[in-house]
């Protein structure tokens, strides 16, 4: 799937504080002195900073199973917490009652975390307009029940028709918008209002009692009117079943090290794993992190460039502003081989003398905030893709993962291919069984001996897990040749 | 919240549930608080306070079925989400297995379980056991160079979950737990691991110096860890990580995956999936258990049973939409299972390494390498060499592989080192033959 990757000119959109004090504060009788009193009660005597964080949020959620809609689900929300930072302590409160009383409990309970130190002051407060990066309003506007009902009976009918030997497809759609309201002691109030849309199809084929099972699936901050169309939604089922016929096919993967060609696209959840988890800043800050201590190294071959971009329009990755009201932006990671930064939130990048990048970011308003990715992805280089191929005379073409994972000490990641080639003189082979590849971090993007021309981001499903917490993430890559990972297949 | 007052926001979802025109109805409400503090390297580093409630509805309109959530209690907002639940529910296809589970099935006997001891702990305390727990750690070697840090954390929550069969019933539950993660560094190369106790009750936790001593020992384990050849090889799963095997069992023979034809245990009942020295029980009501309840998330009554019998599979795990599209009974499992315990065919952990005289222990497991269609499992670990049945030296950055069918019907034995700190009790599992993956 192809998207822009510029970050083009962004509108301005100031009205997105007024909509938010409007429907989280307002509502609550939360008003200037509220805040005010909050932000008082939470820069206590040794706490340099802190924030009230609110947010509300409602999702729907629609599934298809044996050809019906079995079951629709909604679920609602809202809450908020406070958060008071002193040195490298984070005192932090939540509650899910929104109202005067209940945040100013918050606030104090919050604020008990300072001894000594710091003495933060309460600033003036200013509004931070906001950039357009996607829609306002509700991202499933348009669609009425029962036309997300038959969107999903799109999705079965186009994957049962395309292969006689599906037994069963599994369709879901989810639709959701997130409103958030950052108001910091230095005066920063900012808001944002996030559509987050998500479409999956599995599918599972029985052949001579074998089953195999392909998944295909699409999303972003997009309105759903813009990512499905019948053409869309046909293509990802057939595409769901191609995968699964394949997997009919596949033979044993390989055990041990291999030259691996990548794919465009999700294979660059290696880059998430072996390096994008490495550079957050607060692994770095406590020195916990295998890349610690490296900027200026060379931890990459020359043709590898890795950004982080969480200001792409539309991209399930992406955010307006992070969860303390930080504006994202492109954070370079590697250039040309080079370590060249990392990913930083308030506190950590505070603590470094670094600047806050915008990857601050928080599940919900019940988690303390961290550095986390938003869009992570390699520059396309200079190859042909189809060169790289005819360049490896036997190794492994992989071309869809699913998910993987990294112990950021010792630098050591996994990945786990869902769809995947014998390469043998240059040319596609047999299929292979699924086998989960083992790397070095530090160490795998200097095997990189070509980069392609063709840099894809993932079709937008991707989710990453750090410390509990769950938030949306992009990842994306051109084709790329890795010259020896380790294979974990039996054969 | 007190369970009272959740039972009353329940009953009153299925009044409104009725009254909207619902032939079926089911509420669950939870109000969950706590406290989380976290110190890192001898000072502290987070303090969290946790406050929050849901309630989820779901409603049937003949065999149409609709659901909601809502973390707003107030009257206005519960029913809001049962009109929300109801207006869904009309946009559902008629689905002939939807509804609740039969009346006859609903608990009426509940035993005391004692899942109940909140911590009076205030955040001096909860600061004080984890400096201890982290320092237990930091002063065990002078190769442990850093840490992620210790944490206590302590929860207490309340429940209520009704039906239109009548069934309302609520409770309180708590649950405490104790960790630690340190760094160890040699010759340049740094490597963390990390230990943890977790209990229904505080004085059942493991004592903080204990805690952190053994993530010390953990980490200092992992020293000096090489990539070995790819080779064929007995692995034994240590109990941290052997009860992932555990839950892909689990994962396959739920009504879900059955129903759906996509497990590598279809049709496996009353047959031979596990080496015949494999015996598993599921015990719902073990007081204090992590996973103990009375009843499932749809009021059914749980009950002792083996699942597994001398290898041989004596049943699936079956809440009743699945199990009446499988045209069997529910087995009092809808949200899962409830205390499973894998029986040790006896070796000590000395034995179990004598036993396999040459191959891998497993402490690490990386990815989710594991496809409950097919069985295929690989996935990244780490761990430590056995040759001579002694540990060797610490191996990292391999896989190992094969089928989870062939796994389990190569298990050769389960250690006496039993885990019982979550839902899962296992000990040691060994297993012949797998595939390694590494230079």
């Amino acid at each position: 799937m192809n998207a822009p990757l510029d970050p083009s000119t962004h509108a301005v959109r100031p009205d997105a504080v007024a909509l938010a004090r409007a429907s989280l504060l307002e509502s609550c009788d939360l008003g200037e002195p509220q805040l005010d009193r909050a932000l008082g009660a939470l820069l206590r005597p040794g706490v340099d900073w802190g924030d009230l964080y609110f947010s509300e949020h409602s999702g729907e959620s629609w599934v298809l199973e044996d050809g019906i809609v079995k079951t629709a689900s909604h679920d609602r929300g809202r809450g908020m917490s406070a958060r008071a930072v002193s040195g490298d302590k984070s005192g932090f409160a939540y509650s899910d009652e929104l109202d005067p009383f209940t945040l100013l409990q918050a606030a104090s309970t919050a604020g008990a975390i300072a001894r000594s130190g710091g003495r933060g002051q309460l600033r003036m407060r200013r509004e931070r307009a906001s950039r357009a990066l996607y829609a306002p309003g509700d991202p499933g506007a348009g669609f009425s029940d029962p036309a997300k009902v038959e969107l999903l009976h799109i999705l079965d009918r186009e994957a049962r028709a395309a292969d006689s030997r599906v037994r069963q497809v599994i369709a879901n759609l989810s639709v959701a918008r997130k409103r958030v309201l950052v108001c910091s002691s230095d005066g920063r109030i900012a808001a944002d209002d996030r559509p987050l849309v998500r479409l999956g199809v599995t599918v599972l084929l029985e052949d001579k009692g074998e089953v195999r099972h392909g998944v295909s699936g699409w999303g972003g901050r997009l309105p759903l009117a813009e990512l499905f169309s019948e053409e869309s939604g046909r293509g990802h089922a057939r595409e769901a079943v191609r995968q699964a016929a394949v997997n009919l096919d596949a033979q044993p993967a390989p055990a041990g090290e291999e030259i691996v060609v990548l794919g465009p696209g999700w294979p660059g959840v290696l880059l998430h794993e072996a390096v994008g988890h490495g550079l957050e800043g607060d692994f770095n800050r406590k020195e916990v992190s295998a890349f610690a201590g490296r900027i200026g190294e060379k931890v990459a071959s020359g043709q590898c460039t890795v950004v982080d971009d969480g200001s792409l329009p539309g991209r399930r990755g992406s955010l307006e502003m992070d969860d303390e009201g930080t504006p994202t932006g492109r954070t370079v990671l590697i250039e040309n081989g080079i370590l060249a930064g990392y990913m930083q939130d308030r506190l950590n990048a505070g603590l470094m003398g670094a600047r806050p990048t915008g990857n601050g970011r928080r599940e919900s308003y019940a988690c303390l905030p961290m550095p986390r990715m938003t869009n992570t992805f390699m520059m396309p280089g200079p190859h042909d893709p189809e060169e790289i191929i005819r360049s490896v005379k036997k190794g492994v073409y992989a071309k869809n993962f699913g998910g993987g994972q990294v112990d950021i000490t010792s630098g050591k990641f996994v990945f786990s291919a869902s769809e995947a080639y014998r390469i043998e003189n240059g040319k596609l082979g047999a299929p292979l069984r699924d086998a989960t590849l083992i790397g070095d971090g530090p160490t795998v993007l200097t095997r990189v001996s070509m980069v392609g021309s063709d840099l894809a981001l993932d079709p937008g499903i991707g989710v990453c897990g750090k410390e509990g917490q769950s938030v949306p993430v992009g990842v994306g890559m051109p084709t790329v040749r890795v010259d020896g990972i380790t294979v974990g297949g039996t054969a | 919240m007190s369970p009272d007052d959740l039972s009353e926001r329940v009953a009153d979802a299925l009044a409104h549930a009725r009254k909207g025109g619902a032939s079926q109805a089911a509420a669950s409400a939870s109000n969950d608080s706590g406290l989380t503090l976290r110190v890192r390297m001898r000072s502290v580093e987070t303090l969290e306070s946790h406050q929050g409630h849901s309630l989820g509805v779901t409603v049937y309109l003949g065999r149409r079925q609709g659901s909601a959530s809502t973390s707003d209690l107030s009257s206005q907002a519960v029913r809001g989400t049962v009109d929300k639940a109801l207006s869904l529910a009309r946009f559902a296809a008629e689905d002939e297995f939807a509804g609740l589970a039969d009346a006859d099935r609903m608990a009426t006997e509940f035993p005391e379980l004692d899942l109940h001891h909140p911590w009076d702990l205030d955040a001096e305390q909860a600061m004080e056991l984890a400096l201890e727990c982290e320092a237990a750690a930091l002063d065990a070697d002078p190769r442990i160079s850093n840490s992620e840090g210790a944490g206590v954390d302590s929860g207490e929550s309340s429940h209520a979950y009704g039906n239109s069969h009548g069934f309302l019933r609520s409770g309180r539950s708590s649950s405490h737990s104790l960790s630690c993660a340190v760094l160890s560094e040699q010759d340049g190369r740094m490597e963390s691991d990390y230990e943890f106790s977790a209990a229904r009750a505080p004085e059942e936790l493991a004592p903080a110096k204990e805690v952190g001593a053994k993530a010390a020992q953990y980490t200092l384990r992992r020293l000096g860890a090489r990539k070995i050849k790819s080779t064929r090889a007995p692995v034994a799963f240590a109990p941290r990580v052997a009860r992932s095997l555990m839950g892909h069992f689990c994962a396959a023979v739920s009504g879900r995956a059955l129903y759906n034809r996509a497990s590598f245990l279809l049709d496996s009942l009353g047959k031979p999936v596990f080496a015949d020295c494999v015996n598993l029980s599921e015990l719902p009501h073990v007081p204090r258990g992590m996973a103990s309840r009375a009843y499932d998330a749809e009021g059914v009554a749980t009950v002792n049973r083996e699942v597994v019998g001398g290898g041989m599979l004596n049943g699936y795990f079956l809440g009743s939409y699945s199990a009446r599209k499988l045209g069997m009974g529910t087995t009092g499992n809808a949200g899962g299972a409830h205390n499973l315990v894998l029986q040790s065919t006896g070796e000590t952990l000395e034995e179990l390494l004598a036993e396999m005289g040459e191959g891998l222990v497993v402490t690490e497991l990386m990815g989710q390498g594991a496809n409950i269609v097919t069985g295929d499992y690989s996935r990244g670990a780490s761990g430590y060499w056995v040759k001579d049945g002694a540990p060797a030296h610490a191996v990292h950055e391999i896989t190992i592989a094969g089928n989870l069918k062939d796994m389990f019907r190569n298990i050769r034995a389960i250690g006496a080192d039993m885990d019982r700190r979550g839902g899962i009790h296992t000990g040691s599992i060994l297993i012949d033959n797998l595939s390694i993956a590494g230079a």
